[in-house]
């Protein structure tokens, strides 16, 4: 059934002024800078303590108040790759967080949508009984959650990091919430087009979610990569250990090699400043939306 | 193209108390027919259409197109397009891909994909922007991308919900006749949902009023504006609105502050004098016509006309208007010439044309249907 040619129609819009032809505004300072400069010089204070730190001698990094180092101890950090098995910390942590994280992309996002999107016996109050996980404190759950992992065979095991953290209570909550703001108008245009319900969340809702993924993404690589009780508690050999955990070890009961310590710290925590400079308006955003910090 | 009927279709959201959104509907709209739907937010007319698209599913009835019961199928497989008030423009793909989405959906081959895509383009002017995201587009052209993306699959019939109110008043007069052209040229069988009268007026074959999930009256726009069959079609549709003024039948004479007309066949009791604006004329040149004062409170200057909103003098001033029909009103508004402004707080007389005068049972708000035009009774009486 062809239809029949329309006489063009007289109709002249107007060029829509585009937002990115907008140049980034120019902030101007504002009196808020004047509370700001001096809460970020004290934020950034201890950042640079361990840097100092990282690169002095042992006897250096014990003066008080610190000082800067006499010579630059570039050493301190080629020791953190000799005297302990850091390289192997770094790809366990890597290989944890990179799943966890995945994971939780395709988990968080596929029960969000259930939870915003499907109408089901019972959903208001599993979804209840899921915010209600997120008021109770790790602490309280840690030792059950052991047992479950021992049940397993997971312990002093990576897969004991890995599996209690497939899908996260809050990872569900905010990609629900996401959705919930997605104009449903979007989906149901999908399956007047034609498109199976599962066809409608892989080629419209899934391009769309690029910003709430990568907070997920974000906010779970962080939680993951400095997580320390959990792993303390499930993994004991040296070469199971993640980064956090490997840190620990540099401190003794009786002495502390600090230049070490903070030379293994600062490169620990390199992926994680590349990641916020990289993603700094996500981050900002992630916070800002999710409540959290 | 295809007719549709709507076989006492009934939709209730559960809930304590369920909400009956919509109450046993019966229509049958015609092969090539634009319908329009049109009432109050919250009246049933989006949901009558989100039930024909089957993006709800219905308490009961049935819903037929084309000889085809479609209740029970999915949105995508009634052949039916719908375009949304928001537009639904999916915004990470350009134009050309939107276009383009419901035809990959039906695994069209790439060359008829893409020569329909562009026929579409050209049809509705949109080759230009082919490239363009929606968000890069402004609101004639998005609403054009959503026209196309409807008309692209050469679908049974449309759907169209409010599809010009996030327009603003220009685009939405031009994309109006460009709707109209649309459906003229192609002839789908359409339903086009709509809180503005004027579009449904204008667009519409016919119309439907609907109220609290009730259909009204179902006629020509003639039929209905001329006709309505309750106070609340005859309030809803024409602007200004019609002038209603409460009055008292008694022995086949209602009687209204001043004016007392003959109504043959109207039965006693609390009546609502309906007249429209075009009825009351600002000259005393017609004889037979009754003519009453009326108070003049208040003149808008709308450059082709004047719209004076005066009040009826002589009116029982203790009138309870609440106790019934909240629609009855005591002030009336008619047309008068750009030149002929009357002066605001001063007393004019107008005159009625009484075979176009409508009556209502107050109680009920139901049109009292008379065996004859309406007549003076002495005019003498109602000249002060």
């Amino acid at each position: 059934m062809a239809h029949p040619a329309l006489v063009p129609p007289v109709l002249v819009d107007p060029l829509p002024e585009y937002e990115d032809s907008v140049g980034p505004r120019r902030r101007r300072p504002s009196a808020w800078h004047l509370l700001l400069l001096p809460l970020s010089l004290v934020m950034l204070t201890p950042l640079a303590w361990m840097v100092v730190t990282a690169v002095s001698t042992v006897q250096e990094s014990r003066q008080f108040p610190p000082r800067l180092p006499s010579s630059i101890q570039w050493s301190n950090f080629v020791a953190v790759w000799t005297t302990a098995p850091f390289g192997r910390w770094l790809i366990n942590t890597a290989v944890v967080s990179a799943i966890v994280v995945a994971s939780n992309l395709v988990f968080c996002s596929l029960a969000g949508y259930a939870f915003a999107r499907l109408r089901f016996r019972g959903s208001g109050l599993a979804f209840m009984l899921l915010l209600a996980t997120l008021m109770v404190p790790f602490q309280v759950v840690l030792i059950p959650t052991l047992l479950i992992v021992k049940s397993f065979g997971l312990i002093d095991h990576l897969g004991a990091l890995i599996v209690p953290n497939l899908v996260t209570a809050f990872g569900v909550f905010m990609m629900r919430q996401f959705f919930l703001a997605l104009p449903p108008e979007l989906e149901e245009a999908g399956r007047m087009d034609g498109a199976s319900r599962a066809g409608v969340f892989l080629k419209i809702v899934t391009p769309l979610m690029g910003p709430a993924l990568a907070t997920l993404a974000i906010l779970t690589f962080l939680s993951i990569w400095n997580d320390f009780l959990w792993p303390l508690v499930a993994i004991q050999s040296p070469e199971n250990m993640t980064m956090q955990l490997g840190l620990s070890t540099f401190q003794g009961s009786h002495l502390t090699d600090w230049p070490l310590l903070m030379a293994a710290t600062l490169m620990s925590q390199l992926p994680v400043i590349l990641l916020f400079l990289a993603g700094q308006r996500m981050f900002v955003r992630s916070i800002a939306s999710s409540g959290i910090k | 193209m295809a007719p549709i009927v709507l076989d006492g279709i009934r939709k209730v959201y559960p809930g304590k108390p369920p909400v009956v959104a919509l109450e046993s509907l019966d229509l049958t709209i015609d092969d090539g027919e634009l319908v329009a739907f049109v009432g109050p937010s919250g009246c049933g007319k989006s949901t009558v259409l989100r039930c024909v698209a089957g993006l709800e599913k219905l308490s009961a009835g049935r819903v037929v197109i084309g000889g085809r019961e479609v209740q029970e199928l999915p949105p995508g497989r009634r052949d039916i397009a719908m375009v949304f008030q928001t537009y639904a423009l999916y915004p990470h793909l350009t134009v050309y891909k939107n276009l383009a989405f419901p035809l990959k959906e039906r695994h069209v081959p790439r060359e008829r994909l893409d020569s329909d895509v562009r026929r579409v383009a050209e049809m509705l002017e949109l080759t230009p922007l082919l490239r363009r995201r929606p968000a890069q587009l402004s609101g004639g052209q998005r609403q054009r991308v959503a026209m196309g993306r409807a008309l692209v699959r050469e679908p049974v019939a449309f759907l169209l919900d409010e599809p010009l109110s996030n327009l603003d008043a220009k685009l939405r007069t031009q994309m109006r006749t460009e709707i109209a052209a649309i459906h003229r040229r192609l002839g789908i069988t359409t339903i086009y949902v709509t809180h503005d009268q004027v579009e449904a007026m204008t667009l519409g074959d016919r119309i439907v009023v609907m109220r609290d999930g009730r259909l009204q009256q179902v006629g020509t726009p003639a039929q209905v504006y001329e006709n309505p069959s309750n106070l609340f079609v005859a309030g809803f549709l024409g602007t200004p609105t019609m002038n209603r003024i409460v009055g008292h039948t008694s022995h086949g004479v209602v009687t209204a502050g001043s004016l007392r007309l003959a109504v043959p066949g109207a039965p006693d009791g609390e009546s609502v004098l309906g007249i429209r604006p075009e009825s009351l004329r600002m000259e005393d040149t017609h004889a037979g016509w009754p003519s009453f004062e009326v108070a003049v409170s208040h003149v808008e200057a709308l450059g082709n006309e004047n719209l004076v909103h005066a009040r009826v003098a002589g009116r029982p001033a203790q009138l309870d208007l609440d106790s019934a029909s909240a629609l009855a009103e005591d002030t009336v508004v008619f047309r008068a010439p750009p030149k002929v402004r009357p002066e605001t707080g001063g007393t004019v007389r107008v005159q009625l044309d009484p075979s176009q005068l409508l009556l209502f049972d107050r109680p009920t708000g139901e049109r009292i249907r008379l065996l004859g035009p309406a007549t003076v009774i002495d005019s003498t009486e109602i000249i002060h």
